[in-house]
Protein backbone atom coordinates (compact mmCIF):
# COMPACT_ATOMS: atom_id res chain seq x y z
CA UNK A 1 0.00 0.00 0.00
CA UNK A 2 1.00 3.27 -0.82
CA UNK A 3 1.57 6.02 2.31
CA UNK A 4 2.31 9.84 1.74
CA UNK A 5 3.83 11.88 4.47
CA UNK A 6 2.99 15.31 4.57
CA UNK A 7 5.03 17.21 7.59
CA UNK A 8 7.40 20.14 7.34
CA UNK A 9 9.31 18.39 10.08
CA UNK A 10 11.68 16.11 9.13
CA UNK A 11 12.19 14.57 12.42
CA UNK A 12 8.84 14.17 12.50
CA UNK A 13 8.36 12.48 8.87
CA UNK A 14 10.91 9.99 9.71
CA UNK A 15 9.49 8.99 12.82
CA UNK A 16 6.24 8.03 11.39
CA UNK A 17 7.86 6.44 8.44
CA UNK A 18 9.76 4.06 11.12
CA UNK A 19 5.96 3.74 12.59
CA UNK A 20 4.73 2.62 9.19
CA UNK A 21 7.81 0.60 7.71
CA UNK A 22 6.85 -1.47 11.09
CA UNK A 23 3.57 -2.21 10.36
CA UNK A 24 4.43 -3.47 6.95
CA UNK A 25 4.03 -0.47 4.64
CA UNK A 26 6.98 -0.12 2.24
CA UNK A 27 5.62 2.41 -0.56
CA UNK A 28 6.14 5.36 1.02
CA UNK A 29 6.47 9.34 -0.27
CA UNK A 30 7.17 12.03 1.35
CA UNK A 31 6.32 15.98 0.77
CA UNK A 32 7.40 18.95 3.14
CA UNK A 33 3.98 20.95 2.94
CA UNK A 34 0.76 21.22 1.02
CA UNK A 35 2.44 22.66 -2.14
CA UNK A 36 4.40 19.75 -2.65
CA UNK A 37 2.20 17.68 -1.74
CA UNK A 38 -0.66 18.55 -4.64
CA UNK A 39 2.42 18.11 -7.01
CA UNK A 40 3.18 14.70 -5.84
CA UNK A 41 -0.62 13.03 -5.27
CA UNK A 42 -0.75 12.61 -9.23
CA UNK A 43 2.15 10.58 -9.79
CA UNK A 44 2.37 8.75 -6.34
CA UNK A 45 -0.99 8.03 -5.90
CA UNK A 46 -1.26 7.86 -2.59
CA UNK A 47 -3.89 4.90 -0.76
CA UNK A 48 -3.07 6.40 2.38
CA UNK A 49 -1.96 10.03 3.70
CA UNK A 50 -0.91 11.67 6.81
CA UNK A 51 -1.36 15.51 6.85
CA UNK A 52 0.36 17.80 9.41
CA UNK A 53 -1.96 21.29 9.89
CA UNK A 54 0.56 23.89 10.53
CA UNK A 55 3.00 23.93 7.45
CA UNK A 56 4.89 26.72 5.58
CA UNK A 57 3.56 27.70 1.54
CA UNK A 58 0.47 25.45 2.24
CA UNK A 59 -0.48 24.38 5.50
CA UNK A 60 -2.63 20.49 5.90
CA UNK A 61 -5.90 22.51 5.74
CA UNK A 62 -5.89 23.98 2.39
CA UNK A 63 -4.05 21.11 1.02
CA UNK A 64 -6.91 18.45 1.80
CA UNK A 65 -9.58 20.97 0.68
CA UNK A 66 -7.77 20.99 -2.61
CA UNK A 67 -7.09 17.49 -2.65
CA UNK A 68 -11.06 16.53 -1.99
CA UNK A 69 -11.53 19.38 -4.69
CA UNK A 70 -9.59 17.66 -7.29
CA UNK A 71 -10.95 14.51 -6.65
CA UNK A 72 -8.75 12.64 -4.32
CA UNK A 73 -10.89 10.17 -2.00
CA UNK A 74 -7.80 8.25 -0.24
CA UNK A 75 -8.28 8.41 3.38
CA UNK A 76 -6.13 11.39 5.04
CA UNK A 77 -5.24 11.18 8.94
CA UNK A 78 -4.49 14.47 10.43
CA UNK A 79 -1.36 14.00 12.50
CA UNK A 80 -0.75 17.41 13.93
CA UNK A 81 -0.49 19.92 17.77
CA UNK A 82 -3.77 21.28 16.75
CA UNK A 83 -5.98 19.39 19.72
CA UNK A 84 -9.05 21.87 20.38
CA UNK A 85 -12.54 20.08 19.53
CA UNK A 86 -13.34 23.25 17.39
CA UNK A 87 -9.74 22.05 14.56
CA UNK A 88 -10.89 18.83 14.76
CA UNK A 89 -14.50 19.60 13.58
CA UNK A 90 -12.78 22.10 10.91
CA UNK A 91 -10.66 19.51 9.61
CA UNK A 92 -12.94 16.43 9.64
CA UNK A 93 -15.54 19.29 7.39
CA UNK A 94 -12.45 19.74 5.62
CA UNK A 95 -12.34 16.02 4.19
CA UNK A 96 -9.97 14.59 6.98
CA UNK A 97 -10.91 10.68 7.96
CA UNK A 98 -9.09 10.17 10.68
CA UNK A 99 -7.02 12.16 13.89
CA UNK A 100 -4.05 12.47 15.85
CA UNK A 101 -2.76 14.83 18.21
CA UNK A 102 0.90 14.94 18.67
CA UNK A 103 2.72 14.16 20.77
CA UNK A 104 1.59 10.31 20.16
CA UNK A 105 3.03 7.04 20.89
CA UNK A 106 3.62 4.88 18.46
CA UNK A 107 1.01 2.15 19.62
CA UNK A 108 -1.70 5.33 19.31
CA UNK A 109 -0.23 6.03 15.84
CA UNK A 110 -0.42 2.93 14.78
CA UNK A 111 -4.07 2.02 16.23
CA UNK A 112 -5.18 4.92 14.21
CA UNK A 113 -3.81 4.39 10.73
CA UNK A 114 -5.73 0.47 11.15
CA UNK A 115 -8.91 2.39 11.88
CA UNK A 116 -8.76 4.73 9.46
CA UNK A 117 -8.09 2.02 6.74
CA UNK A 118 -10.42 -0.23 8.29
CA UNK A 119 -13.27 2.66 8.10
CA UNK A 120 -12.41 2.88 4.44
CA UNK A 121 -12.81 -0.14 3.69
CA UNK A 122 -15.65 -0.32 4.84
CA UNK A 123 -17.80 2.55 3.29
CA UNK B 1 -31.79 50.46 56.23
CA UNK B 2 -29.48 52.82 53.68
CA UNK B 3 -26.43 52.25 55.62
CA UNK B 4 -27.37 48.51 55.82
CA UNK B 5 -27.68 48.21 52.03
CA UNK B 6 -24.49 50.31 51.14
CA UNK B 7 -22.36 48.15 53.84
CA UNK B 8 -24.07 45.36 51.34
CA UNK B 9 -22.79 47.19 48.31
CA UNK B 10 -19.46 47.72 49.53
CA UNK B 11 -19.32 43.93 50.73
CA UNK B 12 -20.22 42.88 47.37
CA UNK B 13 -17.92 44.64 45.40
CA UNK B 14 -15.22 43.97 47.19
CA UNK B 15 -15.95 40.17 46.87
CA UNK B 16 -16.16 40.95 43.40
CA UNK B 17 -12.56 42.66 42.92
CA UNK B 18 -11.66 39.56 45.20
CA UNK B 19 -12.83 37.01 42.64
CA UNK B 20 -11.85 39.00 39.92
CA UNK B 21 -7.81 39.16 41.20
CA UNK B 22 -8.24 35.62 42.32
CA UNK B 23 -9.84 34.39 39.03
CA UNK B 24 -6.84 36.58 36.82
CA UNK B 25 -3.81 35.27 38.96
CA UNK B 26 -6.03 31.58 38.87
CA UNK B 27 -5.92 32.37 34.96
CA UNK B 28 -2.08 32.82 35.02
CA UNK B 29 -0.89 29.75 37.03
CA UNK B 30 -3.62 27.88 34.93
CA UNK B 31 -1.50 29.04 31.74
CA UNK B 32 1.79 28.38 33.39
CA UNK B 33 0.85 24.91 34.33
CA UNK B 34 -0.45 24.04 30.67
CA UNK B 35 3.20 24.64 29.73
CA UNK B 36 4.42 22.34 33.00
CA UNK B 37 2.02 19.49 31.84
CA UNK B 38 2.51 19.89 28.08
CA UNK B 39 6.17 19.52 28.25
CA UNK B 40 5.98 17.08 30.35
CA UNK B 41 3.35 15.33 28.60
CA UNK B 42 5.75 15.94 25.05
CA UNK B 43 9.15 14.49 26.76
CA UNK B 44 7.50 11.34 28.46
CA UNK B 45 5.88 10.41 25.07
CA UNK B 46 7.98 11.20 22.29
CA UNK B 47 11.68 10.89 24.09
CA UNK B 48 10.83 8.62 27.22
CA UNK B 49 12.19 10.94 29.57
CA UNK B 50 10.57 11.88 32.50
CA UNK B 51 10.83 16.13 33.42
CA UNK B 52 11.28 17.41 36.78
CA UNK B 53 9.78 21.27 36.33
CA UNK B 54 11.31 24.04 38.61
CA UNK B 55 10.08 27.09 40.68
CA UNK B 56 8.94 29.50 37.58
CA UNK B 57 10.41 33.29 37.69
CA UNK B 58 10.31 35.90 35.74
CA UNK B 59 12.68 36.35 32.55
CA UNK B 60 14.47 39.22 34.53
CA UNK B 61 16.06 37.50 36.88
CA UNK B 62 19.39 35.93 36.42
CA UNK B 63 19.00 31.99 34.65
CA UNK B 64 19.88 29.28 35.80
CA UNK B 65 21.94 28.19 32.90
CA UNK B 66 23.00 30.00 29.46
CA UNK B 67 21.18 29.43 26.50
CA UNK B 68 22.84 28.09 23.58
CA UNK B 69 20.04 26.42 21.51
CA UNK B 70 16.42 27.69 21.35
CA UNK B 71 13.56 27.02 19.57
CA UNK B 72 11.06 29.61 18.93
CA UNK B 73 7.42 29.89 18.75
CA UNK B 74 5.05 32.88 18.04
CA UNK B 75 1.38 32.78 18.96
CA UNK B 76 -1.92 35.00 18.09
CA UNK B 77 -5.53 35.58 18.12
CA UNK B 78 -6.75 35.21 21.20
CA UNK B 79 -3.30 35.53 23.03
CA UNK B 80 -0.65 36.70 21.83
CA UNK B 81 3.11 36.35 22.39
CA UNK B 82 6.02 33.53 22.25
CA UNK B 83 7.39 30.71 23.71
CA UNK B 84 10.79 29.59 23.71
CA UNK B 85 12.07 26.44 24.29
CA UNK B 86 16.05 26.95 25.79
CA UNK B 87 19.01 24.17 26.21
CA UNK B 88 22.55 24.50 26.92
CA UNK B 89 23.82 22.72 23.53
CA UNK B 90 25.01 19.30 26.27
CA UNK B 91 21.13 18.79 27.01
CA UNK B 92 19.68 19.71 23.26
CA UNK B 93 22.28 17.11 22.18
CA UNK B 94 21.14 14.05 24.63
CA UNK B 95 17.73 15.72 23.90
CA UNK B 96 17.89 15.26 20.22
CA UNK B 97 19.23 11.82 20.38
CA UNK B 98 16.40 10.32 22.42
CA UNK B 99 14.05 12.17 20.18
CA UNK B 100 15.18 11.11 16.94
CA UNK B 101 17.47 8.04 18.18
CA UNK B 102 20.47 9.48 16.19
CA UNK B 103 23.50 11.76 17.35
CA UNK B 104 23.54 15.21 15.45
CA UNK B 105 25.62 18.54 15.79
CA UNK B 106 24.18 21.74 16.01
CA UNK B 107 25.58 22.44 12.46
CA UNK B 108 23.16 20.22 11.42
CA UNK B 109 20.03 21.48 9.46
CA UNK B 110 18.13 18.07 11.57
CA UNK B 111 19.17 19.31 14.72
CA UNK B 112 17.38 22.45 13.77
CA UNK B 113 14.37 20.63 12.95
CA UNK B 114 14.07 18.58 15.33
CA UNK B 115 14.60 21.63 18.08
CA UNK B 116 11.37 23.09 16.19
CA UNK B 117 9.22 19.89 16.41
CA UNK B 118 9.74 19.88 20.16
CA UNK B 119 8.36 23.19 20.83
CA UNK B 120 5.86 22.87 18.76
CA UNK B 121 4.71 20.02 20.45
CA UNK B 122 5.09 22.01 22.98
CA UNK B 123 3.18 24.88 22.12
CA UNK B 124 0.40 23.25 20.48
CA UNK B 125 -0.27 20.71 23.45
CA UNK B 126 -0.36 23.62 25.75
CA UNK B 127 -2.72 26.26 23.67
CA UNK B 128 -5.04 23.25 23.79
CA UNK B 129 -5.77 23.90 27.26
CA UNK B 130 -6.39 27.45 26.95
CA UNK B 131 -9.98 27.11 27.80
CA UNK B 132 -12.22 29.64 25.11
CA UNK B 133 -9.62 30.58 23.69
CA UNK B 134 -9.14 30.53 20.09
CA UNK B 135 -4.98 30.78 19.63
CA UNK B 136 -3.17 30.29 16.75
CA UNK B 137 1.00 29.13 16.71
CA UNK B 138 3.54 29.78 13.82
CA UNK B 139 5.81 27.78 12.53
CA UNK B 140 8.68 27.31 14.68
CA UNK B 141 12.21 29.54 14.34
CA UNK B 142 15.73 27.94 16.18
CA UNK B 143 18.31 30.20 17.00
CA UNK B 144 21.60 27.93 17.86
CA UNK B 145 24.99 30.55 19.77
CA UNK B 146 26.42 31.03 22.47
CA UNK B 147 24.37 33.01 25.25
CA UNK B 148 21.89 34.37 22.66
CA UNK B 149 18.82 36.14 24.29
CA UNK B 150 15.59 36.12 22.52
CA UNK B 151 13.94 39.52 23.53
CA UNK B 152 10.44 39.53 24.33
CA UNK B 153 7.36 41.36 24.38
CA UNK B 154 7.81 44.75 26.34
CA UNK B 155 4.38 44.50 27.70
CA UNK B 156 4.03 40.95 28.37
CA UNK B 157 5.19 39.28 31.59
CA UNK B 158 7.98 36.69 31.02
CA UNK B 159 7.81 33.62 32.90
CA UNK B 160 10.60 31.19 32.50
CA UNK B 161 9.79 27.41 33.49
CA UNK B 162 12.92 25.39 34.31
CA UNK B 163 12.94 21.73 34.10
CA UNK B 164 15.27 19.29 34.88
CA UNK B 165 15.61 15.78 33.29
CA UNK B 166 18.10 12.85 32.77
CA UNK B 167 19.36 14.60 29.48
CA UNK B 168 20.32 17.93 31.44
CA UNK B 169 18.58 21.31 32.20
CA UNK B 170 16.81 23.21 29.87
CA UNK B 171 14.09 25.67 29.90
CA UNK B 172 10.28 27.21 28.50
CA UNK B 173 9.95 30.90 28.58
CA UNK B 174 6.39 32.13 27.89
CA UNK B 175 5.58 35.25 27.30
CA UNK B 176 2.23 35.55 25.90
CA UNK B 177 -0.79 38.28 27.04
CA UNK B 178 -4.51 38.37 25.89
CA UNK B 179 -5.37 40.28 22.86
CA UNK B 180 -6.84 43.11 24.46
CA UNK B 181 -3.65 43.66 26.31
CA UNK B 182 -1.41 43.42 23.30
CA UNK B 183 -3.76 46.08 21.05
CA UNK B 184 -1.45 48.55 23.78
CA UNK B 185 0.47 50.49 21.46
CA UNK B 186 3.33 50.38 23.32
CA UNK B 187 4.03 46.84 22.22
CA UNK B 188 7.15 45.81 20.33
CA UNK B 189 7.47 42.72 17.99
CA UNK B 190 9.28 40.49 19.91
CA UNK B 191 11.12 37.84 17.44
CA UNK B 192 14.05 38.88 17.54
CA UNK B 193 17.54 37.34 18.62
CA UNK B 194 20.46 38.20 19.58
CA UNK B 195 24.15 36.76 20.44
CA UNK B 196 25.77 37.86 23.66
Amino acid sequence: MKVMLVDDSKTMRTIQRNILMQLGFKEIEEACDGLDALSKVGPFAPELLLVDWNMPNMDGITFVKTYRAQGGRSPILMVTTEAEKTRVVEAIRAGVNNYVVKPFTPDSLSQRINETLTRAKAA
Amino acid sequence: MRRSLRVRIGYALRAGMALLAARWRFMDAQQITSFVVSTHQVFSTMLSLTVTAGKPYTCCAVPKFENEVSGIIGMSGDMQGMVVLSFPTSTAKNVIRAFTGMDMEPSSPDFADAVGELVNMISGAAKAKFEGKNVSISCPSVVIGKGHKVAQPSDAVCITIPFDCPAGQFSVEIAIKSAKAAANPTSQHPSSAKAA
